[in-house]
């Protein structure tokens, strides 16, 4: 079979070895949780349970009624410690919900009884999908049910079911679809069902043979549903929703649009299984898979853990860390977050905790552009990294934004290639930043 | 385990191994068939030759530097490797003392006076050379019989280039002879096997664009290969155009010099088509006999508006 694959991009080591043998094992009950009112893109959810109040496992925590919002539940049966500001993954402080274990693991009553997508309607799928608090996935984390809200204008007739995992390290997904493939496709059929669609694709990068096998064995008995497995080219950033719609149907996202502009909603294999969760067992998403892993983690595995449980006591669960582990990602290690402490909470969007150690780790000197043009012919969305670095050094914003910055998807590809190790990236985001807030009529920050 | 001294940073956090210092390092091994068969066909002085310029150019970049009290990048090999380029291109029994000046000259004012590696527009080698062609003219086209130390006779070293050749005295050079390098010429550009060699060794570390030397041989044939086909027994073949003269270690090892060549693909061709027409006109119609450093120089200077005028369609965009 002919790989399909987007033009341009990287193949950096893809160190999936650490865990892709490693079976999901679920953690212990965590003492403490921490869950951000705010997990998700969008509007952060107002808190609904008070200070001192006792709340069960899958009980909602905070909701919000703007239209880009998404509720967050309870990971555990205890009580409310305190509801305030605490450290996000993300990097920044974001009011939330501190909920101390009473070691019961009770789960909520008030839940519906399970149902099946056979008898629900397309907006009763969608309002299970929203008030089980389901985001995408794949680290991005939008809320789903926006996502299969399309505006009329937009016909979607295609689904795509992103199974890349080209992030190196995480192989959560990976694991997902090994072990989970049925409720992957009953996931598929019911977002299929949700947006009238006859037709989806489930894209799967090469390496993960066994996946695609395990895909296609559980499709055998879908005779009535026109769901095709692809097999990817094993290349960075295959997974990145604009790549992997023009690798499967050679369709291009506009700039500044997404891909319902061209008919297509892409999700997350994760996030297919928290919609068959959802129906099938009435379960909100307050506990995700996470592949813990990298040189810096005694146990490297891919473990199931509860939304609010602290990277130190997930940490904890893989033997902890080794000597000399040095930084600590949430995600993979081309779009991860650097976290500056473990006492954050894991939430919806973290896919993976990387560690890295001293050795991996040496700070490059940074000397100017030779032109190789390496930036270039890595760039998935044909930029030129260089050109838009040096302008926004320069405070030539509107040099920047007229080659095309906003288009960036910061993917770290030209970064990877850079033989002046110059920080791309990190300056190509700062040159959006400032662009926007001028857009916004804010003014350049300085 | 609270205690650790995390490490942030903004992503991506893995790099390739890629480096400067590889890049240069490589293309200096890439040579190293090029050094051989120069020192095989005009013997020991062309080493001497090429260490001179070598050691020139580090240290004017070493002195200028410290000058300018910045960070001393001698290591990264790029001084280096222009000292070398600088030496191929010069003719075996060139003096020394001329050749040291070029390489200050290369270094000095082909590069740094711009602002060091990645700033300077011109190929800093070229621009050394073109230096020592306006200087010491006759010096600079007085070439050697190749193989001279082979032979009885002490005396009787001098020999046309088959470029001057076609030139003046109308007389087209044997294909072998040139793929060996058994003419005359300058050190580096005789001997085409080893030249090809190296440019082999490059194209498949990826450190050269083959968009280049193609962009220039496709031109150089058909634009070439048009004269040839008006009158042949004016004008030679375009076989002829592309082993002769600076030609091969032109289009591989110097119009493929990644600071002064362009970063998109469409460039890459504009730039190299534009190498190979200039080239034929100067060989043919210009007064000089070789016309492949000019047309680099002149192809650096507009890199900048190739890039600017050829990017790529941004994905999603018109």
């Amino acid at each position: 079979m002919r790989l399909l694959t987007f033009k341009h991009g990287i193949h950096p080591d893809y160190h999936k070895w650490f865990t892709r043998e490693k079976g999901i094992r679920k953690t212990d009950l965590p003492q403490m949780v921490v869950i951000p009112l705010k997990q998700h893109l969008g509007a952060i959810c107002n808190p609904i349970v008070n200070k001192g109040d006792e709340v069960k496992v899958g009980q909602k925590l905070g909701d919000n009624d703007a239209f880009v919002s998404c509720p967050v539940h309870s990971s555990i049966s205890g009580i409310v410690k305190s509801i305030g500001p605490y450290q996000h993954p993300g990097g920044d402080m974001v009011d939330s919900i501190t909920i101390e274990s009473d070691g019961k693991d009770e789960p909520f009553r008030a839940h519906r009884p399970p149902q099946d997508i056979s008898t629900l309607q397309p907006d009763e799928i969608r309002n299970i999908i929203r008030e089980t608090g389901i985001v995408g996935l794949g680290g991005a984390a939008f809320p789903t049910h926006v996502k299969l809200n399309p505006p009329k204008e937009k016909q979607i007739n295609t689904v795509i079911i992103n199974g890349a995992e080209c992030e190196p390290y995480l192989t959560a997904d990976h694991r997902l679809m090994l072990e989970r493939s049925e409720d992957i496709i009953y996931g598929i059929k019911a977002v299929m069902k949700l947006l009238g669609v006859r037709k989806s694709y489930i894209g799967i990068e090469a390496n993960k043979k066994d996946a695609i096998a395990v895909i296609l064995k559980g499709l055998e008995k879908e005779k009535d549903a026109d769901i095709s497995v692809v097999s990817m080219k094993v290349k960075y950033p295959e997974g990145a929703e604009k790549m992997l719609i023009y690798a499967i149907l050679k369709r291009e996202v506009p700039a500044g649009g997404l891909p319902m502009d061209v008919g297509v909603v892409v999700q997350n294999v994760g996030t297919t299984i928290a919609i068959a969760d959802a129906i099938q067992r009435s379960k909100p998403l307050i506990e995700r898979v996470v592949t813990v892993t990298g040189l810096g983690v005694k146990r490297p595995g891919n473990l199931l853990v509860k939304i609010g449980t602290l990277f130190s006591d997930v940490i904890k669960e893989c033997g902890g860390l080794k000597d000399g582990a040095r930084k600590v990602l949430m995600g993979g290690p081309m779009m991860g977050i650097a976290q500056y402490s473990l006492q954050v909470p894991v939430v919806k969007g973290t896919s993976g905790i990387v560690v890295l150690v001293d050795d991996e780790l040496k700070l490059e000197k940074t000397v100017p552009c030779i032109g190789c043009g390496n930036c270039v012919k890595a760039c998935p969305m044909f930029l030129l990294p260089t050109r838009l670095a040096s302008y926004t050094d320069h405070d030539m914003l509107d040099k920047a934004d007229e080659y095309g910055i906003l288009d960036c998807i910061e993917c770290g590809s030209c970064v990877y290639v850079c033989p002046s190790k110059l920080h791309l990236v990190q300056l190509i985001r700062l040159g959006k930043a400032k662009i926007l807030d001028k857009k916004r009529g804010k003014g350049v920050k300085k | 385990m609270g205690d650790i001294q995390l490490i942030i940073s903004s992503s991506p956090h893995i790099r390739s191994e890629e480096s400067i210092p590889k890049i240069m390092y490589s293309v200096i091994i890439a040579l190293i068939p090029a050094i051989a068969a120069s020192i095989f066909i005009f013997g020991v002085k062309a080493l001497w030759l090429m260490v001179t310029c070598t050691v020139v150019s580090i240290l004017t970049e070493y002195i200028f530097q410290k000058i300018r009290k910045k960070d001393v990048t001698t290591i990264d090999g790029s001084a280096a490797l222009a000292g070398i380029l600088l030496a191929l291109t010069l003719p075996p029994g060139f003096p020394y003392t001329a050749a040291a000046l070029g390489a200050i000259v290369a270094i000095a004012l082909g590069k740094h006076i711009f602002g060091g590696l990645g700033y300077n527009i011109f190929n800093p080698a070229l621009i050394g050379r073109a230096f020592l062609q306006a200087a010491f003219p006759v010096l600079i086209t007085t070439w050697e019989r190749p193989l001279a130390w082979l032979s009885e006779e002490v005396d009787a070293v001098t020999a046309a280039t088959p470029l001057a050749m076609m030139k003046f005295d109308m007389k087209i050079e044997s294909l072998s002879k040139m793929l060996t390098g058994n003419v005359g010429g300058s050190l580096g550009e005789t001997s085409a096997v080893a030249l090809l060699l190296g440019a082999a060794f490059l194209l498949y570390k990826g450190y050269i664009q083959w968009r280049i030397p193609a962009g220039i041989f496709t031109s150089v044939v058909i634009f070439g290969g048009i004269f040839w086909i008006i009158d042949p027994s004016k004008y030679p073949d375009p076989l002829f155009h592309i082993l002769a003269g600076g030609m091969l270690i032109g289009a591989f090892f110097m119009a493929t010099d990644m600071v002064t060549s362009p970063i998109t693909y469409k460039g890459y061709w504009i730039f190299g088509i534009g190498i190979g027409i200039l080239t034929i006109i100067i060989r043919l119609k210009g007064g000089l006999p070789e016309g492949v450093m000019y047309s680099i120089l002149l192809m650096n200077a507009i890199t900048p508006l190739i890039n600017r005028y050829t990017r790529p369609r941004i994905l999603g965009r018109k």
